[in-house]
This record gives C-alpha cells, sequence and structure tokens, in this order.
C-alpha cells in the first residue's frame, strides 16, 4: 500500500535524461482528473485548501492567483502560461522537472487551463536546454487526444530576468526579454492583452497531483505553513550537489545531510539564490526551509536554492562576485538598477581586492538604500536584499579586508584540512 | 488621496520634476528622481501637476493611492 505521505511525489519513477512517456506516466500517477468546465471555481477551493504556494521563487498562494484570473470579466478570454525559464545560474529543478516529468507539468496546465476557463495554454521553456525542450515537445505531441486546449511550445533566450512573469509575457508578445512596468499586472493585461495566468512549471506539477488526489493528499506531507513537497537545488561544498524533492518545511541541516553532508568544512549558505541571503554556519542548525518560515526569520526560500561556502573560499570575494553578476544581469531599463547596482558591486570589489578605504561597504549600504524599490520589477531589491546580508553576515571579514589585516580564507593555517592552495 | 509615482523604464533623468517640486522628489546621484510616497496634502497638488505636466518623457504619474498590499 502506498503511502500518503511518500517522496517524492513529482520525481516519482523519474530517471534524468529519459523522460516518462504518457504511458509511463499514467501507470505512475493514474489518469488526470481534469475538472469538467463548471468544476473550474470547485478546483480552485481545493488548491486553496491544498495551501499551494508558487515554487517559482515569490511563495504566492496559488489559489489566489488562480482566482484572480478566472475573475476576470467573462468577456475575456483568458491565457495560461507554465512558466519553466529558472533564471538562477545554480538552479536546476525546473529543468530537472521538464526532463523527467513534461506530462505532469502539462497536466497540471490543463488544471490550470480549466480553472480559470482558458482557451490558449502556453509552456515556455530555456530554449538552450536541448533535454527539456526535447522532452516538453515530445509530450505534447503525445497530448493531441488528452488535452481541451493544446500547449504551445515557446523557447525562451536563458537570462536572469527571462522568468520574471512580466519579461515572459513581454516576450511571447514581442519576442523581448524585458519586464514591463505594473500595473497592469499580467492576470489584468498579460498575453496579447488578455488576462493571463503565469505559473511555475513546478507549482503546476503540484497542481496536477492536487487534482487528482485532493488537498489532504497534498498537506500529508510539510507543515501547517509550509505544506507538500517542494523541489530544491542544492550547490556547492556538499557530497551530492543536485536535485531533491524534500517536504517543504525541512530543516536545513537534515537536507545538508541528505545531500551527502558537507565535503568540507562550510563558513555560510546562500539560501533562496543570488538574490537571496547569506546564513552563518552557526545559524544553520536552527533553520528550516519553507517559505513562511524563511520569511518569519527575515530570509527567503526564493525558487529553493542552496550553495554551501567553504571555508577556504573569501566570503567577501564570493559576495562581490554574485553582486557583480546581478549588476551585469539588470535589464539596463530602470536608472536606478542601471547606475545603483553597478557601484554596490564595484565597493564590494574594492573590499575584496582590498584595494580600499576602511568604510567603503558603507558606501554600498548607501547606494542600497538609494535603489530600493525603485525598479520596475524586484530585481533590484533582490540584489540589495543579498548586498545586505552579505554586509551583516560577513562584517569582520569586510573588516578585515578594509583595514589591510589578512584575509581570513586565504591565509594558512585557518581552514583547518581545507587550505586554499 | 492622492500619490505620486515614476515609471522607472520611461524615466531619462531630465530632472525637471526634482526643480518643480522639490518637497516630493529629491534627485540620486545619477540625477532619478526619489519619490516620497506619502500622499500629497491639497495645498501642494498643483505643484504635483505641474512636474507631472513639464516631465518630457511622460514618466511621472500622479495616482489615486491604492490600499496596501494589494497585488
Amino acid at each position: 500500500m502506498e503511502s500518503t505521505n511518500a517522496l517524492p511525489r513529482l520525481l516519482a519513477g523519474s530517471q534524468l535524461g529519459s523522460p516518462a512517456d504518457l504511458d509511463r506516466h499514467l501507470e505512475l500517477h493514474g489518469s488526470p482528473a481534469v475538472p469538467a468546465q463548471r468544476a473550474g471555481r470547485e478546483m480552485i477551493d481545493i488548491v486553496a485548501r491544498s495551501g499551494l504556494k508558487g515554487r517559482g521563487g515569490s511563495g504566492f498562494p496559488c489559489a489566489v492567483k488562480l482566482g484572480a484570473v478566472a475573475d476576470a470579466p467573462r468577456r475575456r478570454r483568458r491565457v495560461v502560461v507554465a512558466n519553466g525559464v529558472e533564471g538562477e545560474p545554480e538552479s536546476r529543478k525546473d529543468s530537472t522537472l521538464l526532463s523527467c516529468s513534461p506530462h505532469l507539468v502539462l497536466d497540471g496546465l490543463a488544471v490550470a487551463a480549466a480553472c480559470v476557463g482558458a482557451d490558449e495554454a502556453i509552456i515556455c521553456v530555456k530554449g538552450d536546454d536541448s533535454e527539456a525542450v526535447g522532452a516538453v515537445r515530445a509530450a505534447i505531441s503525445e497530448r493531441s487526444a488528452l488535452d481541451a486546449v493544446q500547449a504551445e511550445l515557446v523557447e525562451v533566450p536563458s537570462s536572469y530576468l527571462a522568468g520574471e512573469e512580466t519579461a515572459l509575457v513581454n516576450f511571447i508578445d514581442t519576442g523581448s526579454v524585458l519586464p514591463t512596468f505594473i500595473p497592469p499586472r499580467p492576470h489584468e493585461r498579460g498575453v496579447g492583452g488578455r488576462p493571463t495566468l503565469v505559473q511555475n512549471v513546478e507549482t503546476l506539477a503540484h497542481l496536477a497531483l492536487i487534482a487528482r488526489r485532493g488537498a489532504e493528499w497534498f498537506r500529508a506531507v510539510g507543515s501547517e505553513e509550509d505544506p507538500g513537497s517542494t523541489l530544491v537545488t542544492v550547490a556547492g561544498a556538499v557530497g551530492a550537489p543536485g536535485v531533491y524533492e524534500i517536504p517543504a518545511s525541512m530543516p536545513l541541516g537534515a537536507l545538508i545531510d541528505h545531500a551527502g553532508g558537507y565535503s568540507e568544512a562550510a563558513q555560510a549558505v546562500l539560501l533562496g539564490g543570488h538574490e537571496g541571503t547569506w546564513w552563518a554556519a552557526q545559524e544553520i542548525a536552527g533553520l528550516r526551509l519553507g517559505h513562511a518560515a524563511m520569511l518569519a526569520r527575515g530570509g527567503n526560500l526564493g525558487p529553493g536554492v542552496i550553495y554551501v561556502l567553504a571555508r577556504s573560499d573569501c566570503p567577501v570575494a564570493e559576495s562581490a562576485k554574485i553582486a557583480r553578476y546581478l549588476a551585469d544581469h539588470s535589464a539596463g531599463q530602470c536608472g536606478p538598477c542601471t547606475f545603483g547596482l553597478p557601484a554596490i558591486a564595484g565597493a564590494l570589489e574594492a573590499i575584496a581586492d582590498g584595494h580600499c578605504e576602511p568604510g567603503t561597504h558603507r558606501w554600498a549600504a548607501h547606494w542600497s538604500a538609494q535603489v530600493s524599490r525603485r525598479g520596475a520589477c524586484h530585481h533590484p531589491d533582490g540584489a540589495i536584499r543579498f548586498v545586505a546580508s552579505a554586509l551583516d553576515v560577513f562584517a569582520d571579514d569586510i573588516t578585515r579586508h578594509e583595514t589591510g589585516d589578512a584575509c581570513m580564507a586565504t591565509s594558512s593555517g585557518v581552514a583547518a584540512g581545507a587550505a586554499a592552495e | 488621496m492622492t500619490i505620486l509615482r515614476v515609471n522607472p523604464i520611461a524615466c531619462d533623468a531630465h530632472g525637471l520634476c526634482a526643480g518643480l517640486f522639490p518637497e516630493w522628489i529629491a534627485l540620486d546621484e545619477w540625477g532619478y528622481p526619489i519619490i516620497d510616497g506619502r500622499p500629497i496634502p491639497p495645498e501642494l497638488l498643483d505643484h504635483a501637476r505641474r512636474a507631472v505636466a513639464a516631465c518630457p518623457t511622460l514618466a511621472l504619474l500622479l495616482e489615486a493611492k491604492h490600499p496596501e498590499g494589494e497585488r
């Protein structure tokens, strides 16, 4: 007998490099319980009870998003978009899901379309991810008899901001992967000016299983505030980096053990990707993953990227590198982001190099405060959240760099057993 | 209640707004406006309207304030 809290769910029976075809998919998960047209609202209520939150980064309640599009004026035709364009450089979870279980995502897209009454469904995948593109294309061709609305595959050029939902809608309409000014949000005016639901592919895969098995089944794993399972990508100094499906509320320490434990002495963990927050190694024991749990601690899970920084790495150099990446990946549309992020990255680089005045970090903090909430999208806000956590968690290292003392990471003997050179 | 908002994509840092309504608009070191998000008192609304009208890229907007937390 199958236990209700058995994991994996989304990645059940899957193998990297060989996507589950339709027969295998139906064997694994059973027939898709696509709700009848009249059941749209009923299905949204079930999703609300399940507590499913968006797995793309924001953690926004899925049922609220479904409801917003379903509530659009009756005469307007609706669009649903599956967002498989993960922009986080370390994140592999959406790509893995699409490559292993493409039908589960397409089932979820069909459920979403039925919920909101959409007559157009689009699935967006990174164009350079040939494995995911191939799996999705093959899956779509198998489903012509299954779906009321045929999904269309759109290949999107990879970029950090491509997965931002207004950028994705803009790309579908105009071919330009740039965020747009809000309002209007996609649920008001999205693809072709129509009310549009943009939902992460993992969220849709959960939706597909909730439609089959119900809200209670979903909640059998995870906690009250962070129910269900979730996909995470573990990277950096662990024994077995990769994508894992875990209870959404798993303690971080347990996840690291699950991923093979530390491969060398760790000094910090970056949670939530490049726009996430640093946590010192000694804080890890008290941390629980999950959007609600992280939010309560002042962090954010983002798209579920966990990066372990080894003690032999310089945290200031690492932070400067990420700040520069974020500056380089600004869309360049809004002044505060276009000029502010490079200034902040420059200050961190100067500190990392040791060629700076004491107090240089205050400039990074000053510019951070200045760009706050002044972009059309949340890219600058994510960048300054990351920078603020670097200034906080690595304050001592920054002082050592600014005052010309040796960097702890590279001075010999400090990182016992893990000397850098 | 009325607030000022800037469309940062449209804004080109001409800076006229800060000259016309310095009570509510400052410029950062690159010349882009930093807008005070509080509701504008009625006696200053004329200044706000002049700043909006002067923007060469139509980036400055007067808006009715939405309740907090609305998506």
